[in-house]
């Protein structure tokens, strides 16, 4: 099965990097925008072969490697 | 007195490190490979700066699961000195052997000059022969030092005296314009609650004598000596 795990900086931590890549686009043009978060995003392939499992697994996986709890959030998504 | 110092694979001030232990202080010093278990009979263990594992995922994450770090983590449990210096903080933030965490630097810039750096309490195995207060010149050399952790913790930090090292002006003034990287409180080190792990973005090993442009961070490993001395009396 397919998992996706997003990864994301919590709210209250600054972006540094997405504050860059917000500047860019105001230079670019894009007026409109008004902040951008820079975050991570995995495809994680594994053999479990119903959700429930894949996405228990997945979530450990992001509670001890993929995120990092003291500065980052995430969520899991398992493809049908 | 033996000061073994890990070996991650993109570690780059290691030898460094060993260099500054054994050439500049006369001490023992090993270096430690991060697949070993045994520490070499350390006295002190330094985690050096660098880049360890390429810095894929974040600094410092994919380090801390080297089988080194259970013994690391144990000898620091039965109350050894350990000192992370730079990527070495990193890995000690993310094995949770410190609190908090590594952020960019606010101005994103890598960012490499020699800072004055305040010491702000002088109980801790790395800084026992300095004076508190004391502004040391170090250099640093980071993307990502730029400290961070919740308000709760930063309080509990405070209240507990264990942010160690503050960046500041060569008067010892602490402010925001004398951060170099965002790091809340400008802390530039902080150690446990036990004291005996610190961890700290300049590189003392870096400037440990005079024709590297500075000799202030030589006391921040003589410490270590002049501390376990003591104990030992």
């Amino acid at each position: 099965m397919r998992a996706r795990v997003y990864v994301t900086l919590k709210p209250s931590v600054f972006d540094p990097q997405g504050r860059v890549v917000a500047d860019a686009l105001v230079t670019l043009g894009y007026q409109d925008v008004q902040d951008v978060r820079q975050g991570k995003f995995f495809e994680v392939e594994l053999s479990a072969t119903d959700a429930a499992t894949a996405k228990a697994r997945v979530t450990e996986m992001a509670d001890k490697l993929l995120a990092n709890p003291v500065i980052e959030s995430y969520r899991v998504e398992v493809l049908p | 007195m033996k000061f073994s110092v890990v070996v991650f694979p993109g570690s780059n001030s290691d030898y460094d490190a060993c260099y500054a232990a054994s050439s500049v202080l006369g001490e023992d010093a090993a270096l430690v490979w991060h697949k070993d278990t045994d520490l070499q009979g350390a006295d002190v263990v330094i985690l050096p700066g660098g880049f360890a594992h390429g810095d894929y995922l974040r600094t410092g994450a994919i380090a801390r699961f080297s089988p080194i770090m259970a013994s690391v983590k144990a000898f620091a449990d039965r109350g050894g000195p350990v000192l992370g210096i730079c990527n070495g903080f990193q890995v000690l933030l993310e094995a949770g052997m410190l609190p908090g965490a590594m952020v960019r630097n606010d101005r994103i810039k890598f960012v490499s000059r020699l800072v004055p750096v305040r010491v702000e309490h002088t109980d801790t195995p790395f800084t026992a022969a300095c004076e508190s207060q004391q502004v040391l010149h170090l250099p640093i050399a980071h993307g990502e030092g730029n400290y961070y952790a919740s308000p709760e913790v930063l309080s509990e930090l405070e209240h507990h005296r264990q942010v160690i090292f503050r960046y500041a002006d060569p008067l010892g003034v602490v402010a925001p314009e004398h951060n170099p990287n965002g790091s809340l409180n400008n802390i530039a080190g902080i150690c446990n609650r036990q004291r005996n792990v610190v961890g700290l973005m300049p590189h003392p090993e870096r400037a440990a004598e005079a024709q590297l442009g500075s000799a202030d961070g030589r006391v921040i490993l003589a410490s270590a000596v002049q501390a376990l001395a003591s104990l030992s009396r």
